[in-house]
């Protein structure tokens, strides 16, 4: 790729860190955001000039994120069990996102419908690409990515979003 | 049910309708800022960027400021527009192109300095890689003429070995990779008119009326 890095940065820097944080949770997000973009640097002179960016930089986070997940001290995954209530993490101020409870619907669910969410909604990726990111068929994406917005429908504090529902 | 909620998981900074939060708009693009900051010092520190960048303010206008390693490589004018200037220097030079980082603070404090009337020359590292062959001879030529002073087309054609080539003086003038640095607008036509600049004539004007204490 022949055009400045600093435009994907730009351009697509704040997304790939909504899709960290979706797909890992805010506490590994940005670690996984700094490992995505660093990589991609290095290896961005390579990249085809008629590349999906977005796709490749989601795809290299990715991976970061699984690796980020693997080291990281507490692991962001779901929990087996959708909980009965989902507290906004109100014990870590900073750390909580504008927010918080989404992303913490979004982190108790299934690891590939979360993922799928991330890449398909967050980051605006079409069935196909997302399948080839999380393996398996973009038909299984496409009902990963449906179940996982269905699921969060009901487990995502509905009563205390009367207005958004107008 | 609407598609609220996947507007809420797109455009999640504006989305701060909840009374839980505690977090205002402001802060994804805050923590983004860091992020980007952290990264082009890393990138740096171990060599795998090729230019960084920043814009300054300046009484000629926006600057564009752009270092390799070696050196400042490149100061452009607003005019010559930042955004093609940054696509030659990665078609030129390399592609892992940033923008931060403290490499180029030490001339924008020289920057600041000369325009203050309080500095004279700059000592910063140059990366003259961006000029080649009888322009870069032009180039060292330039920095020899005094701070206030003005040589013509012709006498810095003589200077750089070459007296026909006044209309190739012109040309290295015009694709200075670092005017203002190296100083090519010192040089004016024989008949003490401007000649052209690529900075625009207001520019060199202001240049030279500093440099002859009129600003």
């Amino acid at each position: 790729m022949k055009r400045p890095f600093e435009q994907a940065v730009t351009e697509h820097g704040a997304v790939v860190l909504r899709v960290c944080r979706a797909a890992i949770g805010p506490d590994e997000a940005d670690d996984a955001w700094s490992e995505t973009f660093l990589s991609a640097l290095r290896a961005w002179p390579d990249l085809p000039d008629d590349a999906n960016v977005r796709a490749w930089l989601v795809t290299i986070a990715h991976r970061k994120a699984v690796d980020v997940a693997r080291t990281g001290a507490r692991q962001a995954v779901p929990v087996a069990e959708v909980p009965d209530a989902l507290a906004p993490r109100g014990d870590q101020p900073e750390e909580v996102l504008p927010d918080g409870d989404l992303w913490a619907a979004l982190a108790a669910l299934p690891d590939k419908q979360r993922l799928c969410v991330a890449y398909h909604h967050v980051a605006g990726l079409p069935h196909p690409e997302v399948a080839r990111i999380v393996g398996g068929t973009a038909a299984a994406a496409r009902r990963a990515a449906a179940d996982g917005i269905a699921r969060l429908r009901s487990t995502y504090a509905p009563e205390e979003r009367v207005s958004l529902h107008v | 049910m609407s598609d609220d909620l996947i507007e809420l998981l797109t455009t999640s900074t504006t989305s701060t309708t909840s009374t839980t939060s505690t977090t205002s708009p402001t802060d994804e693009g805050e923590r983004l800022a860091a992020l980007r900051a952290a990264l082009v010092d890393r990138a740096t520190k171990e060599a795998s960027v090729d230019v960084t960048y920043r814009v300054v303010d300046s009484p000629v206008g926006a600057l564009l400021l752009a270092a390799t390693d070696a050196g400042v490589v490149r100061v452009a004018f607003d005019v010559e527009d930042h955004d093609r200037v940054l696509e030659s220097l990665g078609t030129r030079i390399g592609s892992r192109i940033l923008r931060g980082g403290n490499r180029l603070d030490p001339l924008a404090r020289e920057l600041d300095d000369y325009f203050a009337a309080r500095r004279r020359a700059f000592d910063v590292p140059v990366d003259l890689r961006l000029a080649r062959g009888f322009r870069l001879s032009v180039l060292s030529h330039l920095t020899q003429i005094p701070y206030g002073a003005t040589e013509s087309y012709a006498q810095v054609a003589s200077a750089s070995g070459s007296p026909s080539a006044v209309r190739a003086v012109g040309s290295a003038c015009a694709t200075n990779p670092l005017p203002i640095v190296v100083p090519c607008h010192r040089v004016v036509r024989s008949d003490g008119s401007l000649g052209g600049y690529l900075g625009g004539l207001t520019a060199k004007e202001h240049l030279l009326g500093l440099e002859r204490g009129q600003r």
